[in-house]
């Protein structure tokens, strides 16, 4: 019976990835993995932009690329790091400074256009 | 346990399994074989709940935010001022960097492997999973390198002109993250070697971990918006 139980709740862990606030469960090695091969395919999709002479991108091109961008680096932070199984607090800590960093940029930023 | 019961669905199993987590923790064993329950958690009665070390370094990484954020607008500000001389931009062989950026993004997998492997126990695979990143790491110094020292062969050093400065200054400053995350990785196999890295301190290599893959979201920005984005 217990070895029953213990199965079914590892299994649920594993497939769903799910856990309570500390997330003591991640995903399996094959989600892992199945992430993995998005993100090469997205940089692949990115390093195709570089050839315009293939596919001219037009407007598009740095939304496009920037668009990419925020998908690889959501899909780290919340599959990698595990932010989305983890306290809702870690992720609070790094969107602050990551919010800050953007802020440095854009003040620096008025700094060079507006009071120049 | 509540998501385990969400996912299970099933009012007996979650009983059992509640039970069982109340058992096993008073008897110190591990709850699941997955994860050994508690990992070396027992760090974790805090006041908040939560491991400290971990929070500690989710912290480092916001502020890291910081010093990678002010170097990227620097190097944003600054692109376009040449001086005359020959830009950054104009001798960037985005194919080659394109192969260094997917090894480093790859990296990021076999480190969570790694992780994922000592989680569960799996000593040996934790180690060959940790040797793969650092290894993985070491190709992505090594392309870096081989770039700085193409660069200044064709004329775009360190003191060239401000934008050549604040792209080996964002560069470099990545790249020495990587070196000491390499340091890190190499430690962490040494002890697993020596058999102190164990499923009971695997926070250890999940800390590390994170700090990995930061590096490695700190390059997906610089992929993007230094090499991919046209400067004009």
């Amino acid at each position: 019976m217990s070895e029953t139980a213990i199965t079914e709740v590892t299994h649920s862990d594993g497939e769903h990835g799910h856990s309570d606030d500390e997330g003591h469960a991640h995903p399996s090695d094959w989600a892992y993995v199945k992430i993995a091969l998005i993100l090469a395919a997205v940089t692949a999709l990115e390093v195709f932009t570089y050839f315009r002479s293939v596919l001219d991108w037009g407007a598009a091109l740095v939304p496009s690329l920037i668009f990419m961008m925020i998908v690889k680096f959501y899909l780290v932070a919340t599959w990698f790091m595990h932010l989305r199984f983890d306290s809702t607090l870690f992720a609070k800590m790094f969107t602050t400074g990551l919010i800050l960093a953007v802020s440095v940029y854009l003040i620096t930023l008025t700094a060079f256009e507006v009071w120049s | 346990m509540s998501a385990a019961t969400t996912a299970s669905g099933s009012g007996a199993v979650t009983e059992q399994a509640a039970a069982l987590t109340e058992d096993d923790t008073l008897a110190g064993a591990p709850v699941d074989g997955h994860h050994g329950g508690d990992h070396g958690h027992d760090e974790h009665a805090t006041t908040t709940g939560l491991s400290h070390t971990k929070l500690a370094m989710w912290v480092f990484l916001g502020s890291e935010c910081l010093l990678f954020g002010g170097l990227i607008s620097t190097y944003l500000l600054y692109k376009t001022r040449g001086n005359g001389r020959t830009l950054p931009t104009d001798v960037f062989d985005i194919p080659f960097t394109s192969v260094s950026s997917f090894v480093l993004l790859m990296s990021s997998l076999t480190m969570v492997l790694a992780l994922s492997a000592v989680n569960r126990g799996d000593d040996e695979a934790g180690r060959t999973w940790l040797l793969a990143t650092s290894l993985l790491g070491a190709v992505f110094i090594g392309g870096q390198v081989y770039e700085f020292t193409s660069f200044v062969r064709e004329g775009v050093a360190f003191t060239t002109n401000p934008a050549s400065s604040a792209f080996f200054a964002l560069t470099g400053f990545h790249g020495v993250h990587v070196s000491l995350g390499i340091v890190m990785l190499m430690s962490l196999f040494v002890s697993s070697v020596k058999g102190k890295l164990t499923q009971r301190n695997s926070e250890t290599v999940e800390i590390v971990g994170l700090y990995w893959h930061f590096v490695d979201i700190v390059w997906i920005f610089i992929f993007t918006v230094i090499y991919l984005i046209p400067a004009d």
